[in-house]
């Protein structure tokens, strides 16, 4: 039998199905993983689009708390002006226009405002993806976040969070990966995230994620048009403005999502119009992609296939120079997902 | 300059007016600036002003403070006192009065006769409507009375004040007396309202002598507001703008930001839902500043029927006509519309560059694999 590289990869794939089978069925503790949940403490923010008026007070809040330079888009260099999370901008609002921006809130003729951030995912794909734990979930209140000083600058981070949060800052020659971090060094001076503290709307909110969760619960409950109470900064703050309930879309983005999220967002119009993922599955990505490496490294099964699969083609090799390869083959070149 | 060949010599302004010629002329052109009128207008307001007859004016005053008149008094203008009462003829006010009794009553009347279809009319304070009115009345007549008799003959109306306007502070949940605006206690709707609390004694000003010099009233709003007084929302002229912008806010009386004069949006300006001059004519000619916000308090909202004495001071306002400026970052970026022909021309021949060296690109690949085959 002569084996070419096609037939090769074949046999060795199906060896680690086979391997990666018997790793979840002999049961030893390398395991299909479940997703992780937000840890008991876990902090987080709220952000309701419908109260948001596009002040972008988070953002200048942001950039002072966090010493990041301004960003000058239009020219001036009087106006920080990010188009988008960038190395350096952690947070930007963004715009959901529709022709004659008549309404706010409103698909048509209308517009709506987005708070862009890393969202605290419970089970970080960043986190999962960071060969050197420079990126961490906080054990304790759930943040996600950063250590430049073990970061080895690989941007694996940059490519596995799904909803495109961490930068890579490109134009210096100490490069770091520039990401949210939930203002945690506020925190732990008995503070709360910058962009929290200064809205003036109360459109983004720290709280407990279990008192953002109710918070998001009464919200829905709320008859639109009719006037609510909005706590401001923190859910407990005791500086609530009073104004009509926005009409809510179904979703509350962050909920579910890839299992979910510390930072949850509300808005009046749907989540695909912000350029946002929508339709992601529950299950997380980290927990998917580790259960898959996990099975496959469990008792070392991959790389014993792997040998095998090679002596085999070695042997075969040897017997007959049958030699043309065709390298053309588009399967090999690893497309999967 | 001008040509001032028709005004009156400089001795006969000095004379009636107690001011020498060229204060005079900085008041015409401070008046034509507070309307919006070109330069030359300024020629035509000195000279109405000077050779007109003074329209004759009855004042009343109703459910109010008298806030209004106060504030037209305390003008530190120079002798801008002496200009209201000089330019027009104050026929009956209670304030100013130096009479009383029937003795007033009387000349009102008098007034009224004399000047039938010819007077203006201007009320302060709001009119209570419930129970019969019976809750202000003058010289044993009702508010209500009083006013509908008024108004039959003059030649305009005006509201001043935001009580006179729409109600004001006495028209605040419960009103118990029933209070509302002149415009709604007659049931007229070309009752022109100067609303303000106090309004700015320029834009009243202005109104009357706009009505002197052209014969007509000023363009008005919706809600019968002069527009160059009312046109523009506080937020579009105010000097802490450019906190706003940028994110500034004062998060609490006495904080930094509120030190360093920090946009006052937070703390429940009213100045993105109301329209009013405040932020360019400013108050009591002291110069820069010398306006609420610029003293520090957010904008209550006093000229907007349905913000002050409505909603709470400290409530946060809603954004009007503010719809996002095009620097914002889009959420999903546009796929682009009308392009303009320049545009269009530009990218078809980026386009067009584009095919071309596609084409190149695929022959050369093309070639270098035949080459290798
Ligand atoms: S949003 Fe992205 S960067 Fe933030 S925790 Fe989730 S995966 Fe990581
Ligand atoms: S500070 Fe609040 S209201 Fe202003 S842009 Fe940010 S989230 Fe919106
Ligand atoms: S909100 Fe008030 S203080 Fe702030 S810019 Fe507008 S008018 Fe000025």
């Amino acid at each position: 039998m002569t084996i070419d590289r096609r037939n090769f990869l074949r046999a060795g794939l199906a060896g680690t199905a086979a391997a990666a089978a018997c790793a979840t069925l002999g049961a030893p503790p390398a395991e299909a993983r479940e997703n992780k949940t937000v840890p008991e403490q876990a902090v987080g923010l709220l952000y309701d689009s419908t109260l948001c008026i596009g002040c972008k007070a988070c953002q200048s809040a942001c950039k002072t708390a966090n010493n990041l330079p301004l960003e000058d888009n239009i020219g001036g260099g009087l106006w920080d002006t990010p188009l988008d999370l960038s190395g350096k901008s952690y947070t930007v609002i963004k715009l959901y226009a529709d022709g004659k921006m008549e309404h706010k809130d409103q698909v048509k003729d209308g517009f709506a405002f987005i708070k862009r951030q890393c969202l605290h995912c419970a089970d970080p794909s960043c986190v999962s993806a960071c060969p050197v734990q420079a990126m961490r979930k906080d054990p304790k209140l759930g943040i996600v976040t950063y250590n430049a000083d073990a970061c080895i600058g690989c941007r694996y981070c940059v490519a596995a969070c799904p909803y495109g949060v961490p930068q890579f800052q490109y134009d210096t020659p100490t490069p770091r990966i520039a990401k949210c971090q939930l203002c945690h060094h506020l925190l732990a001076k008995g503070g709360i995230p910058a962009c929290a503290g200064h809205c003036p709307t109360g459109a983004t909110l720290f709280g407990t994620y279990e008192q953002l969760s109710a918070e998001i619960e009464r919200r829905k409950a709320m008859t639109p048009g009719e006037i609510n109470q909005f706590p401001r900064r923190t859910v407990d703050a005791g500086d609530p403005q009073e104004r009509p309930a926005g009409q809510y879309t179904e979703q509350v983005y962050g909920a579910k999502e890839l299992g979910g999220t510390q930072v949850r967002y509300l808005a009046g119009v749907p989540f695909d119009k912000f350029g946002l993922p929508t339709g992601l599955p529950e299950r997380s990505y980290a927990s998917r992609s580790e259960t898959l490496q996990h099975s496959l490294y469990g008792h070392l099964a991959a790389p014993a296939v792997v040998l095998a699969g090679l002596v085999t083609a070695a042997w075969n090799g040897s017997k007959s120079h049958a030699g043309d390869e065709h390298d053309e083959d588009q399967h090999d070149g690893g497309r999967h997902d | 300059m001008y040509d001032d060949s028709s005004l009156p010599p400089a001795d006969e302004v000095q004379t009636r007016f107690g001011i020498d010629r060229r204060d005079f002329l900085t008041f015409c052109a401070g008046i034509a600036a507070t309307l919006g009128l070109p330069r030359a207008a300024e020629a035509q307001i000195a000279s109405a002003i000077v050779s007109k007859e003074r329209p004759s004016v009855i004042w009343l005053h109703h459910q109010e403070c008298t806030g209004c008149t106060e504030s037209l008094l305390r003008s530190e203008h120079p002798t801008l006192d002496k200009l209201i009462l000089d330019i027009i003829s104050l026929d009956y006010h209670e304030t100013l009065f130096a009479a009383a009794g029937h003795q007033v009553e009387a000349a009102r009347l008098a007034a009224m006769e004399k000047n039938k279809g010819k007077y203006l009319l201007v009320v302060e304070g709001a009119i209570p409507t419930k129970d019969g009115g019976i809750y202000c009345k003058i010289a044993g007549q009702t508010s209500l009375d009083l006013t509908r008799e008024c108004a039959a003959n003059a030649a305009a109306v005006l509201a001043i004040g935001s009580c006179a306007s729409w109600g004001g502070m006495p028209s605040t949940p419960p009103n118990p007396t029933g209070s509302t605006g002149v415009g709604e206690a007659l049931g007229r709707s070309d009752v022109v309202s100067i609303p303000g609390c106090p309004p700015n004694p320029y834009n009243f000003l202005a109104t009357v002598v706009h009505f002197l010099t052209f014969g007509k009233l000023p363009d008005l709003d919706a809600k019968n507001r002069p527009l160059f007084a009312y046109g523009r929302l506080i937020h579009e002229n105010c000097e802490r703008r450019a906190h706003f912008d940028a994110g500034r806010f004062a998060l609490e009386f006495g904080d930094e930001g509120h030190r360093k004069g920090y946009c006052l949006y937070k703390l429940g300006c009213k100045g993105p839902e109301t329209h009013a001059n405040c932020p360019i004519v400013l108050f009591g000619d002291v110069g820069m500043q010398s306006w609420p916000v610029g003293t520090g308090h957010p904008c209550i909202g006093c000229t907007e029927q349905g913000i002050g004495f409505a909603k709470p001071i400290y409530a946060l306002a809603d954004l009007k006509n503010q719809r996002p400026p095009v620097t914002y970052a889009r959420a999903v970026e546009e796929q682009g519309g009308g392009a303009t022909a320049a545009s269009a021309g530009l990218v078809g021949a980026l386009v067009g560059a584009a095919v071309g060296a596609g084409a190149m690109l695929t022959k050369k690949i093309r070639h270098d694999e035949d080459g290798q085959e």
